[in-house]
């Protein structure tokens, strides 16, 4: 991108550095690789993967609004939850294949997020925070009136809807298992798929005009608005988006889950508290923290959760601390140390100084 | 029809301890701009106190929580100043994020100490006792007391901040904490007195709480939304607003609850939510008073 020279000095913004391209090809084998992982890890190995690939997905998205677009929600447990819902509920009183229903979890959390958000982006700032959570309850509640689906203690997804999933079959003979473990394999495809792809989108996102315009939001409102940003607009647009991801990582849960109950897709434990322990961890605000902070969340799950309280307040008092202390997280203190982006997403201007004669 | 106005009535007095669990969290955000997300969590906690001091000294909860109060007001001084006055800034994350943490561990400690079992603070058989109105409506003696404090909570609250030195330097503050730490107020002690006297307000609302109910450690946080909500549909920085919202949140779920029992909660987001689409500042913000 050349934007300007002058006889002497050359300027030219960048948006890419050398490890970022180091990372983009790293990113793009891990990929591969991780997509053949079924072919020589076991079943157990992709269940794990299968919960690290969901919670970075749902992380990403709640970094899109509270580390970019300044929302903080602490009721994405409604998008989860919504997105859950319609996939049981395409498949129990439609008929329709659950992969479609994943889809289509997304869908529907997008569009009831507008409704939603019109409503709750009348609040600012903190009491935002809560307007979301007394959202997501309200979904919750709604969801334990569903009687079709089970009312306040849930349904499961019927024995067709399991079984004559679409590519199901192809797996099965593929890997040469049972039904229940190829319905694991295909989940974590689909997981990798949805991690992959809301690192992709917040990504093409934020290197895009409209995540100039949440910078500019972010930094300063007014001054943004004067200089013709659409705030509001530009924010509903994030909150639906997110909404969209969030729904169908939801819907993809409770699809691998086979069993939904309003207590469960609506926790705010499990959707929002632990994705933003992930998130403050791992670095607010940057696309490499989510991923940092899901592998640690992960190695805690997997040794400390069977301390039960113990563990939960542990969690509870390393994300107060990191806050307090680090509030950029575990990547924050490496870009601070090293200059590393792995995923550039601002535009830097470099000058280049050629005043020695070179003709 | 005599059955709804029994309804109303009752949704008016449980209006009343909804208004104490908004005072405290109201109180917090208008002098400090901190939106406690633990506040759900500390009514419980506080509940607890008050349980362990009735039990280990024998004594009924009222003069329990007597104890309570001064308990719950060192801890909220020392919470605000150890801990919450230092995520305070322009970013709106920090103090978010470490209450939700806090409320978390409360949550867990809780149930560490406690177990999940429910329990009750019992007041010697006066929740059983109630005062006739006449045609088959009578007022639980309890409830009428809890909606006496509610409205001695306010008047106590609001002649502390317009009629004495420490509410000057609230408001102050609130209102512009550099240049009022320029005329010599610390902000910090300000900010832990404040949080202090909002766990104060805390600690009443446990008590009636606690008394109408079961609690268990995991029941905070619908408590921290019927604050919200109570002051939000009676509009910021207004205490009789946050009455005003109490009692309307405390009628809409009891005719929900009259409706169907099981639309109780609902139908108080749903009125919530049909107030911030019609009056998003609440009805009556501040500029009115």
């Amino acid at each position: 991108m050349n934007t300007q020279s002058q006889s002497t000095v050359r300027y030219r913004v960048e948006t890419r550095t050398r490890v970022s391209t180091i990372a983009f090809i790293a990113g793009g084998v891990l990929l591969v690789l991780f997509a053949a992982a079924p072919l020589v890890v076991s079943r157990s190995v992709i269940q794990d993967l299968f919960f690290v690939f969901t919670m970075l997905a749902l992380a990403q998205y709640w970094n899109l609004l509270a580390g970019y677009a300044g929302l903080v929600s602490v009721g994405q447990q409604a998008f989860v939850g919504l997105g859950g819902y319609a996939l049981f509920m395409a498949a129990i009183l439609f008929g329709i294949d659950p992969l479609l229903g994943i889809l289509l979890g997304g869908i529907v959390a997008m569009i009831l997020a507008v409704p939603t958000a019109f409503v709750i982006f009348r609040l600012r700032g903190a009491y935002f925070a809560i307007g979301t959570w007394v959202a997501a309850e309200v979904f919750r509640l709604l969801a334990a009136q569903w009687k079709i689906l089970g009312g306040g203690t849930g349904t499961s997804l019927p024995r067709e809807a399991t079984r004559d999933v679409f590519g199901l079959p192809f797996i099965k003979d593929l890997f040469g298992v049972k039904t229940s473990a190829a319905r694991d394999i295909e989940a974590y495809w689909i997981a990798l798929i949805l991690a992959a792809g809301a690192i992709a989108l917040v990504y093409g996102i934020l290197r895009s005009r409209h995540g100039l315009a949440l910078s500019a939001i972010r930094d300063a409102e007014p001054a943004a608005a004067s200089l013709g940003v659409r705030a509001f607009r530009t924010k509903i647009g994030i909150y639906v988006i997110a909404a969209f991801g969030t729904g169908m990582t939801g819907a993809l849960i409770y699809f691998q889950n086979a069993r939904i109950s309003p207590d469960a897709a609506f926790s705010v434990l499990d959707w929002t508290a632990f994705v933003v322990f992930i998130v403050v961890i791992g670095g607010i605000g940057t696309i490499e923290g989510p991923i940092i902070g899901v592998l640690i969340f992960f190695v805690l799950q997997n040794y400390l959760s069977d301390f039960g309280t113990w563990y939960l307040m542990l969690l509870g008092a390393i994300a107060s601390v990191v806050m307090l202390v680090a509030p950029q997280g575990i990547w924050g203190l490496v870009v601070k140390k090293y200059d590393l982006q792995l995923f550039p997403v601002r535009r830097r201007l470099v000058v280049e100084d050629k005043r020695t004669p070179d003709a | 029809m005599l059955s709804w106005i029994d309804a109303i009535l009752q949704g008016v007095l449980l209006g009343g301890l909804y208004t104490l669990f908004a005072a405290g969290l109201s109180l917090m955000f208008g002098i400090m701009r901190l939106v406690n997300l633990a506040h759900g969590d500390l009514i419980v906690l506080a509940a607890f106190v008050i349980l362990v001091i009735a039990e280990t000294l024998g004594a009924n909860i009222f003069v329990a929580v007597l104890i309570a109060l001064p308990v719950m007001f060192i801890l909220g001084f020392a919470l605000q100043r150890l801990l919450l006055n230092y995520t305070l800034g322009k970013d709106i994350l920090p103090p978010l994020l470490v209450t939700f943490g806090i409320s978390i561990v409360i949550q867990n400690g809780l149930l560490e100490s406690f177990s999940a079992d429910s329990r009750r603070l019992q007041a010697f058989g006066l929740e059983t006792q109630s005062w006739p109105l006449g045609g088959g409506i009578a007022v639980g003696v309890m409830p009428v007391l809890t909606f006496a404090t509610a409205v001695l909570a306010i008047l106590c609250v609001n002649w502390v901040m317009y009629r004495t030195e420490l509410g000057r330097a609230f408001r102050a503050t609130s209102d512009d904490p550099k240049t009022a730490q320029l005329m010599g107020i610390d902000n910090s002690r300000v900010f832990a007195i404040a949080t202090g006297i909002a766990f104060m307000l805390i600690t009443l609302s446990a008590l009636y709480f606690g008394n109408r109910a079961q609690f268990d450690p995991t029941i905070g946080s619908f408590r921290l939304l019927y604050a919200f909500e109570a002051v939000i549909i009676g509009g910021l920085g207004s205490l009789w607003g946050t009455l005003a919202g109490g009692v309307i949140l405390g009628v809409s779920q009891t005719i929900g609850a009259k409706i169907n029992p099981e639309w109780q909660i609902l139908a108080g987001h749903v009125v919530f939510l049909v107030v911030l689409v019609l009056r998003p500042r609440g009805l009556f913000p501040r500029s009115v008073d």
